[in-house]
């Protein structure tokens, strides 16, 4: 049986070299790509994320982690595919109607990524229509909706709205975040949740697509 | 203009409420000539932004801006400027900024002519460009349409233009988080001086044509983001604090193409920009933790001319509306500065501002009068924008070390890991194509360098 330390350190300590040439080499041994997966990559991100969330690591650390896993998976990929592996769950991110700030939105979708979500990013200023559309089309298991500002939030309401609208709010849970928004008014448009932070999202998204790994 | 020398001999000199170059504007205010006086800037409650809105929005801003100049009449404040910061949507819907700019002016005349109170109005209007991604800085459709926002609040009754531009802000908000300095640089060095110079240029055209004054800028989207970000533990403080020092080079150039102040309240370059320039500023602190957190609470008034509390929301608090209410805060502020002044014992009352705060955080340390005159000092030594935003930011590493050493300062390893790094790289990216080369292969897919002249 193969001792995934090595990959995991790899990992955890951002090396994209080794990574790569480790994940290889287990697929050269003969090891499946979920189990390199499950018991190598995802376990070393699942480090660096209680690293940072400990305050032993900032984002840039974690990012370099991110793009050593991403190399190893971009290797596992097709075999993940062709057994028909799934991510976590597929994550629809956007800023509504209105606002332009995304940097709040762009770290949620950073740490997704990182804990195995697989994130379709729909951008800045939009509309609650594209929000239903675009989640229809990419099978969106959540929307995150972000906004900065008490003059854009009602949007989140409108969005929200939509889903309702449209007859596919029961598909998909929806959660928010920024600096105006509260998990009062989450409830009070009928959202699913509030994150009041980038690590607390991951957190969230994990709990309402119903478990961790 | 390009500044090539510092406005004062020396740190000391630098003093709140007093400007080398007091700006008259408004009804009979003069800011930056012996007194500290208030900016009061609010927003709307949750509420729709529209159109279909309007009533409701003019009635809150009637109900704020009346509320406000009341209480300031009551409280007998010598001066005051009040902000409107533009929404997205208020830029867009050029008309919809237009009449609250309006309405808000006739309120500030009946209080001039009813009470004699001397205030200004800012008209900050929302750099929409960046909508698109990415965004089409000089050919794109909000371009128009913000500079239409420019004049029509100015022909309103705007009497100070602003705004808090984000020209190279598609690259910094993804550097900051990779703390990636080469990025840094591009985005700081390279792109968003151009579009200072770019957009300065128009607003000050637009300024004259209209008899009012082109006001200033702020590095918000930048040194604020990373603030913030560093705060949330996310990135370095060091980080931030070097980004700070910066992105004093490309708020600068507001002022090279014509801008006189006062720079934008959250602009805490502000004490870089008034030893280049002499002209006056305004700062938020303390009385600005309605809007966010901060750790320069009191030494961000400790040379500042307009005392600011950034943004409040119009909810009704126990004394009163939140916008009445901080009012009165940074009237009280403004009185114990202005009365130091009278008294002659300003030096006491900055030295306090300043040593209550500025070892307590890296953030507090990079903009002390002492810093921000050192870093003003190494800016004006170079000539392009380029070498003075990476000359900046090496005096800024500097400073900080200097603070380590001396135990005046404590910093945590991890953070000090970042400040070698970032001195080292400072020295390695030397021009700009040297940081051209590192950056656009990480960083080309976020800009479209062409809208930047290059």
């Amino acid at each position: 049986m193969t001792n995934y330390n090595e990959l995991q350190e790899c990992i955890i300590k951002g090396n994209r070299i080794k990574a790569r040439e480790l994940t290889q080499e287990c697929l050269d041994n003969g090891n499946p790509a979920k189990e390199i997966l499950d018991e190598g990559l995802i376990p070393g991100m699942a480090v660096v994320g209680k690293k940072f969330q400990d305050g032993e690591y900032f984002i840039p650390e974690m990012l370099v982690s991110a793009r050593a896993l991403n190399i190893g998976l971009g290797i596992l990929k097709p075999l993940l595919e062709a057994s028909d592996v799934k991510p976590v769950a597929k994550v629809l991110v956007g800023t509504v109607k209105g606002d332009i700030h995304d940097i709040g939105k762009n770290l949620v979708a950073i740490m997704l990524r990182g804990s195995g979500f697989e994130i379709i990013d729909a951008g800045v200023d939009v509309s609650p229509e594209k929000f239903v559309q675009m989640a229809k089309e990419s099978g969106a298991d959540i929307l995150g909706l972000s906004a900065l500002l008490t003059t854009t939030m009602t949007a989140m309401k409108d969005t929200v709205d939509a889903f309702q609208a449209d007859g596919s709010r029961d598909k998909i849970k929806i959660m928010i975040g920024g600096a105006p928004v509260t998990t009062d008014y989450a409830e009070k448009i009928g959202a699913d949740g509030y994150a009041p932070n980038a690590a607390i999202a991951v957190e969230m998204a994990k709990t309402l697509v119903g478990g961790s790994r | 203009m390009n500044f090539n020398s510092l406005a004062y001999d020396t740190s000391d000199e630098m003093m709140f409420g007093k400007a080398l170059h007091p700006v008259r504007c408004g009804f009979d205010l003069v800011l930056g000539d012996g007194l500290v006086l208030p900016e009061i800037n609010f927003t709307l409650p949750v509420m729709q932004v529209d159109n279909s809105n309007i009533k409701a929005i003019l009635k809150q801003y009637m109900e704020m801006v009346s509320g406000v100049l009341q209480r300031l009449v009551i409280l007998q404040v010598p001066g005051a400027v009040i902000e409107f910061e533009h929404a997205p949507q208020m830029t867009e819907n050029v008309d919809m900024g237009a009449r609250i700019t309006a309405q808000t002016r006739k309120l500030m005349e009946n209080y001039y002519h009813d009470h004699g109170l001397k205030t200004a109005l800012r008209a900050t209007i929302c750099d929409i460009r960046e909508k698109e991604r990415p965004p089409k800085m000089r050919t794109g459709r909000a371009v128009g349409q913000m500079f239409e926002s420019f004049k029509l609040n100015a022909q309103r009754g705007a009497d100070l233009l602003s705004i808090e531009s984000t020209g190279g802000k598609e690259v910094s908000d993804r550097a900051l988080m990779e703390a990636n300095l080469p990025g840094l640089l591009l985005a700081l060095g390279i792109l968003a001086p151009r579009d200072m110079h770019f957009l300065w240029k128009k607003i000050h055209n637009i300024a004259q044509q209209e008899n009012v004054v082109a006001a200033g800028d702020s590095a918000c989207a930048f040194a604020n983001t990373a603030m913030v970000l560093a705060d949330q533990k996310y990135i370095p403080n060091v980080v931030a604090a070097v980004v700070r020092a910066m992105s004093a080079v490309r708020s600068l150039v507001a002022f090279e193409e014509g801008a006189i102040g006062p720079s934008k309240d959250c602009a805490y370059e502000g004490p870089v920009i008034k030893a280049i320039t002499g002209f006056p500023i305004s700062m938020e602190g303390k009385s600005a933790a309605c809007a966010h957190f901060s750790h320069m609470g009191n030494i961000a008034m400790a040379v500042t001319d307009l005392w600011s509390n950034e943004s409040v929301q119009n909810v009704k608090l126990l004394s009163g509306f939140a916008p009445e209410v901080f009012t009165e805060l940074l009237t009280y502020d403004c009185r114990l500065l202005n009365e130091a002044l009278a008294g002659g014992e300003e030096d006491v009352i900055k030295r306090l501002l300043v040593t209550s705060d500025e070892n307590k955080s890296v953030h507090a340390l990079i903009i002390s009068p002492d810093s921000s005159y050192d870093i003003a000092r190494t800016i004006v030594k170079e000539k392009s924008d380029f070498e003075r935003t990476r000359r900046a930011g090496m005096a800024a590493c500097n400073i900080i070390r200097a603070a380590v050493r001396d135990k005046r300062l404590s910093l945590p390893e991890k953070e000090m890991v970042y400040l070698d790094r970032f001195q080292n790289e400072f020295e390695k990216y030397a021009t700009e194509e040297h940081v051209l080369e590192a950056a656009l292969p990480d960083y080309a897919e976020l800009v479209i360098l062409s809208e930047y002249g290059l």
